[in-house]
């Protein structure tokens, strides 16, 4: 740990704004939406007050704020924007537009429901409907695991075997307003560890002119696809190697996902984002009862790390994957499905099960995840599974 | 970074040898994009009226009316989109669409 580093207290979103603060992008552009309205609230007082050189672009909505960021980025600049559920969807076209340009973008998106009937709490309805739009998308746990994600995203988003944009997640309102302890760099290391800006290659060298965003016909546009795909797959080896020396000056260790008690576990969840924090207490307390129980914390969701995932798995008699959001394909979500195709071939002994869960900012508490640890010892006791997809926690 | 001047994408180039999102480096190349199988109507010069004005050469949006020491000499078919613009301004009625 070569790192200076100090102890603070901040919300997830000012986590995000702060590590915002300490990239000091050359661009923001971004329109408020709840709950991530905090993150260009806190970022606009750096500007106002000099702590950033930052051009502030106070945009008419978010299909602007993702087109001033794309313009940005493309001109050559770090460009960065935050956003949430309904925003993330008003941008949706030039979200695709951001990847296909393969554009280094860092958006945080604090996530929150999609609406109908309305509502402005956390689930993962909006981040997972953008799951195929190219982004490489990290998940993080609590507000220290979203600072060092959106400082780790962007290198990734910026090193040339990738040159994607990275969205980071985190809870809407269960951590992005939530106040907790954790670390930060000073700004001088964290200035070192993204390092300096290569403006060479932009539409505002000159001496070099370019053309962005042609006519892509039927002979060259899934060429270029292909070279999307290749850049994901990149991005799987930059990611590790970003974490290590992301540890070195920190001394906290970042990976595709995490395990947590699972060398000798029998059952385990998989679960994104904050849940991870209460499925630890119940692993914790199951332990003390001497359950063989486990937890997997996917961090990496695309690229989708299903070969790694799947070594992972084999090891239990029981997963059950957790989704915070549904498909309506009345066969699971998109974690479950990711997970269970990554499985296919891989892994013949387990038994993997899905729960939809915390849509619309539900609770989940830790009896409910009791709940599903005791469904799947069961699995693991009788070997056999009653249902394989179903709500948790909700009365009938 | 790296320079792509000297590549030529055809429908062939295999997707490693295409530049990153299908940027492009190389300038002046559109000339090379023949637009003029889109004509469905098709200009025709009639030398004897022509009195070389050159409001067709100014209003084409293709660039496709050839001019040589200020007289007009013909078209350029490989671009020319068949659009007519010419021929409805043409003020001596000397370009017909057929």
């Amino acid at each position: 740990m070569t790192g200076k580093q100090q102890k603070v207290s901040l919300s997830g979103n000012e986590a995000i704004a702060t590590a915002m603060r300490q990239i000091n992008p050359d661009v923001v552009a971004a329109y408020p939406i709840t709950p991530s309205t905090e993150v260009p609230q806190y970022f606009s007082a750096f500007v106002a007050n000099g702590q950033v050189d930052t051009d502030f672009v106070t945009v008419e909505s978010e299909h602007s704020a993702m087109s001033a960021t794309i313009g940005a980025s493309a001109a050559g600049v770090r460009a960065m924007t935050a956003t949430s559920a309904n925003g993330l969807a008003y941008m949706w076209e030039v979200v695709y537009i951001a990847a296909s340009m393969r554009l280094p973008i860092v958006m945080p998106v604090v996530n929150r429901a999609l609406s109908g009937p309305l509502n402005i709490h956390c689930d993962h309805s909006d981040s997972m409907g953008a799951k195929d739009a190219g982004w490489i998308q990290l998940f993080s746990e609590d507000n220290q695991e979203v600072y060092d994600n959106i400082i780790q995203a962007l290198r990734i988003a910026e090193h040339p075997d990738v040159s994607l944009p990275v969205m980071v997640m985190q809870d809407g309102f269960v951590t992005s307003h939530g106040l907790a302890d954790m670390t930060i760099l000073s700004d001088e290391d964290v200035k070192a560890f993204v390092g300096e800006k290569d403006y060479t290659g932009g539409l505002l060298d000159v001496d070099n002119p370019v053309s962005m965003g042609l006519m892509d016909l039927q002979p060259y546009y899934i060429k270029h696809k292909r070279q999307q795909v290749q850049a994901m797959e990149n991005a799987k080896k930059v990611i590790l190697d970003i974490a290590k020396e992301y540890e070195e000056l920190t001394g906290r260790k970042y990976s595709y996902f995490e395990e947590y008690k699972m060398e000798d576990a029998e059952a385990a969840i998989l679960v994104l984002n904050s849940t991870a924090g209460t499925a630890k207490y119940v692993v914790d307390l199951l332990r003390e009862q001497g359950k063989k129980v486990g937890l997997i914390k996917l961090r990496l969701f695309r690229p989708f790390p299903g070969q790694e995932l799947a070594q992972a798995i084999k090891k239990v008699k029981a997963l059950a994957v957790m989704d915070r959001i549904d498909t309506f394909s009345t066969w699971g979500g998109p974690v479950f499905t990711e997970v269970r195709n990554a499985c296919y071939g891989q892994v013949k002994d387990t038994e993997i099960v899905n729960y939809i869960y915390g849509l619309g900012g539900k609770d989940t508490d830790a009896n409910d995840i009791l709940s599903v640890y005791q469904d799947l010892m069961k699995i693991v006791e009788t070997g056999k599974v009653d249902c394989y997809y179903q709500y948790l926690g909700i009365e009938e | 970074m790296k320079k792509y001047d000297e590549v030529t994408i055809n429908p062939n180039t295999g997707w490693k040898s295409m530049t990153e999102a299908g940027k492009m480096y190389a300038r002046g190349n559109s000339e090379s994009f023949l637009t003029g199988d889109w004509r469905t109507m098709t200009p025709v010069w009639d030398s004897t009226k022509c009195i070389h004005c050159l409001q067709c050469w100014a209003i084409c949006p293709d660039m496709s009316i050839e001019v040589e020491g200020g007289k007009l000499t013909g078209f350029d078919y490989d671009h020319c989109k068949g659009c007519g613009m010419c021929s409805k301004e043409c003020p001596v009625g000397a370009i017909k669409m057929e």
